[in-house]
């Protein structure tokens, strides 16, 4: 993973110092709420229903133990034991105090961390697909643009009060795990002949008004990607609608000029930048940054290992973690483990300082100190022997983290929702346990198969509704909390925006409802391996949303 | 309101003259875009100096081809949350190579100065910080990542200067 060197070190050192002061500056009354309000967004500090929160970046969502570790710290000292690892793979902290973020800050520059424009209407945390430099499917490894991405848009001058947040995701594999076509910027990585290049989308998103990204470049080449990405954020920077703030994501203004003239404004832009304003990154300093993400060096292992064999053949809930948990590795008799912070009734994405302690004990033992944070929110080791696996799921048990659920109907996305956030119309939490309650038998949900369910607890769509394959949208009617279905959506390769069932329904008949649904698409299924997206796409939504109001 | 320009605080000489205010005969002034494109001859022809005040909406391309006869141009501030003259700042200074005063007025506070150096302005009128402050802001960062206005190095050539 990428090591700070001493000009990376310097820059934290001195974003904490400067916070530390303007945190000062408002304790004392110097700076009001009102102007302290865009400082402390760029550092991540949100002021919530109950407290300041505080969002730590975790570029591209890759950790090692001791940050992992640090994070557990913080949790323990700082907050009330918990962390909330979210969809753009950060952590949140949910009760810090404002007088400690600085110390906090500090903490985390020790171990090369920070919380630089996680929030505020910048460039956003950089993300990526959890399985980078491990999975088969990839074509390379797409960190190391994940990199130089995140320190090109790091204190940008140009870019620090955008008309919103902005948010990048880069893939490098066909199976895409990164969402990029819900993103203000998705990238594709491509290779024409040896040229490395980018597949450039703009304008996905999520929100009140979903948009699936508009492709505005078939190729950029590597060397040409930075100034690229400079001519789409002036474009966007100096056209982009600032009159409302829920026009004033990227995605209206492509909608609204038009793929075409926004294709041309950008190329025209483009085409205009003159040397002196060109980037050139040197080709030293991206074999600078690709060292840095050399595959570890894993020892040659035959295909399967007798260990793991053993297991699965003695422990039943073990065989059935493995089928449901594991990721193919690029390497033979290695694997990629998903740890679920989904388990039956628990709070999605939310990790203990215990379990954050163990996962990193886990990773430095057996997976290479290489922990990722999934846009699931799970956590993931990329790189684990198969040899290994017994243990690692013995330690992952002791610490309650073994639920088999990776992509299957209870591993749902929820936001905060009513219980946590300022915006939130409905709760989000207990509808999501609810569903899972109903779903919760291992073998009924292995038998469902890779079905996503998101929940969001307003249209701010935090909780990804719009491209679950069923999205649940909490709504507030005349104070009455309602919840709104739609059917179809997915976030991959195949992205698409769900459509709305109907009505609302109240929260106590969302699990049964979901429930009639879940199982007529049993009934209705070719196969066994056709998945529920699939038998949607194939006969349509009707029999869903006639299963959806049945009477119970 | 204090301007303070390259490290100091100086007075301000110029007088921004509102689009229905009457141009003064002597002078330096500084007028709207709108004003300098509809009464540009008579401006020029002037024996003081001009300077223009871009608003966020502003088009800076249509100074280009006058930039050599501006000696001020004011970019607007109305909110700081508006960071639309950070690109037209970059435009002039980059792209069009200005070489005059870039000032920063209205809602200028500490906390944007240093972005507003890097994109090219050279003084800030603020109402909100000292001198002290100023100098403060610009030097808060040793290192920056990227290429931007003026003439620090990015760190990815630092990097590898032997």
């Amino acid at each position: 993973m990428y090591r700070y060197d001493e000009f990376d070190a310097r820059i934290v050192s001195e974003r904490v110092a400067q916070f530390r002061g303007q945190v000062d500056r408002r304790l004392s009354g110097e700076l009001l709420e009102d102007e302290f309000k865009p400082l402390r967004l760029q550092n991540g500090v949100y002021l919530q229903l109950h407290a300041y929160m505080l969002r730590v970046a975790i570029p591209y969502g890759q950790l090692n133990g001791r940050q992992l570790r640090q994070l557990a710290i913080v949790a323990r000292d700082y907050d009330r034991n918990y962390g909330h690892f979210t969809t753009r793979q950060n952590i949140q902290f949910n009760w810090v105090a404002l007088k400690d973020i600085p110390d906090v800050l500090a903490k985390l520059a020790e171990v090369e961390m920070h919380a630089i424009q996680t929030s505020g209407n910048c460039i956003r945390n950089v993300t990526s697909d959890h399985y980078a430099g491990a999975t088969k499917d990839e074509l390379m490894d797409p960190r190391p643009w994940c990199e130089i991405i995140r320190q090109w848009s790091t204190f940008h001058p140009e870019f620090a009060f955008l008309p919103r947040k902005f948010k990048i995701a880069v893939t490098a594999a066909e199976h895409d795990r990164a969402a990029i076509r819900v993103h203000d910027i998705g990238l594709h990585i491509r290779k024409r002949g040896d040229v490395v290049g980018f597949e450039v989308h703009v304008g996905g998103g999520q929100g009140r008004t979903p948009h699936l990204a508009t492709l505005v470049n078939e190729f950029v080449p590597e060397a040409e990607l930075l100034d690229y990405l400079e001519a789409i954020m002036r474009v966007y920077n100096r056209f982009g609608r600032r009159d409302n703030k829920y026009k004033a994501r990227i995605k209206i203004l492509v909608s609204e000029l038009g793929e075409a003239e926004f294709r041309r404004l950008v190329e025209e832009e483009y085409a205009a930048q003159r040397d002196n304003e060109k980037i050139d990154l040197p080709q030293a300093e991206i074999d600078r940054i690709l060292a840095y993400f050399a595959p570890p060096e894993l020892a040659a292992k035959p295909d399967t290992s007798s260990a793991f064999e053993a297991l699965k053949a003695d422990d039943a809930e073990f065989a059935r973690w493995a089928r449901i948990n594991l990721h193919p590795h690029k390497t033979p008799g290695y694997t990629s483990v998903t740890v679920s912070l989904k388990p039956i009734g628990g709070l999605a994405g939310d990790a203990t300082d215990a379990q954050m302690m163990t996962v990193a004990h886990l990773a430095e033992t057996y997976a290479y100190d290489d922990i990722r944070v999934s846009h699931a929110q799970n956590l993931v080791l990329p790189h684990v022997a198969l040899d290994d696996l017994p243990d690692v799921y013995r330690e992952l048990k002791a610490a309650g983290l073994h639920t088999a659920n990776e992509s299957l109907i209870t591993d749902m996305i929820v936001c905060p929702g009513l219980d946590y956030c300022n915006l939130a119309n409905a709760r989000s939490i207990p509808v999501g346990q609810a569903v899972q309650e109903v779903f919760a038998d291992p073998d009924y949900q292995e038998d469902i198969g890779r079905l996503h369910i998101n929940i969001s607890g307003c249209i701010n769509a935090c909780g990804h509704h719009h491209v679950g394959h069923i999205g649940i949208l909490g709504v507030d009617k005349k104070g009455e909390e309602f919840y709104q279905i739609t059917f179809g959506g997915r976030a991959d390769e195949k992205a698409a925006i769900g459509d709305i069932a109907g009505p609302g329904l109240k929260a106590d008949d969302v699990p049964g409802a979901l429930k009639r649904v879940v199982d007529t698409y049993r009934e209705l299924r070719a196969d066994k391996g056709e998945l529920f997206i699939e038998t949607l796409a194939r006969l349509g939504h009707d029999p869903f949303k006639e299963a959806l109001y049945a009477a119970g | 309101m204090p301007l303070v320009k390259n490290g100091t605080e100086i007075d301000n000489i110029w007088a921004f003259v509102p689009d229905e205010g009457e141009l003064s005969p002597g002078g330096c002034i500084t007028v709207s875009l709108g004003r300098f494109r509809s009464e540009r001859d008579i401006l020029l022809a002037r024996n003081t100096d001009i300077g223009v005040r871009l608003e966020p909406g502003d088009d800076p391309h249509e100074l280009e081809e006058y930039l050599d006869r501006l000696q001020l141009i004011e970019i607007s501030f109305p909110k700081y949350t508006d960071g639309r003259g950070y690109s037209q700042a970059q435009l002039l200074r980059r792209r069009f190579g200005y070489a005059g005063e870039l000032r920063a007025v209205g809602h200028v506070l500490r906390d944007q100065i240093f972005y507003m150096n890097r994109s090219g302005f050279d003084a800030y009128e603020t109402a909100r910080a000292d001198l002290h402050e100023v100098v403060n802001a610009l030097e808060e960062y040793s290192d920056v990542y990227q290429p931007a206005a003026g003439d620090r190095t990015p760190v990815y050539r630092k990097r590898h200067e032997s």
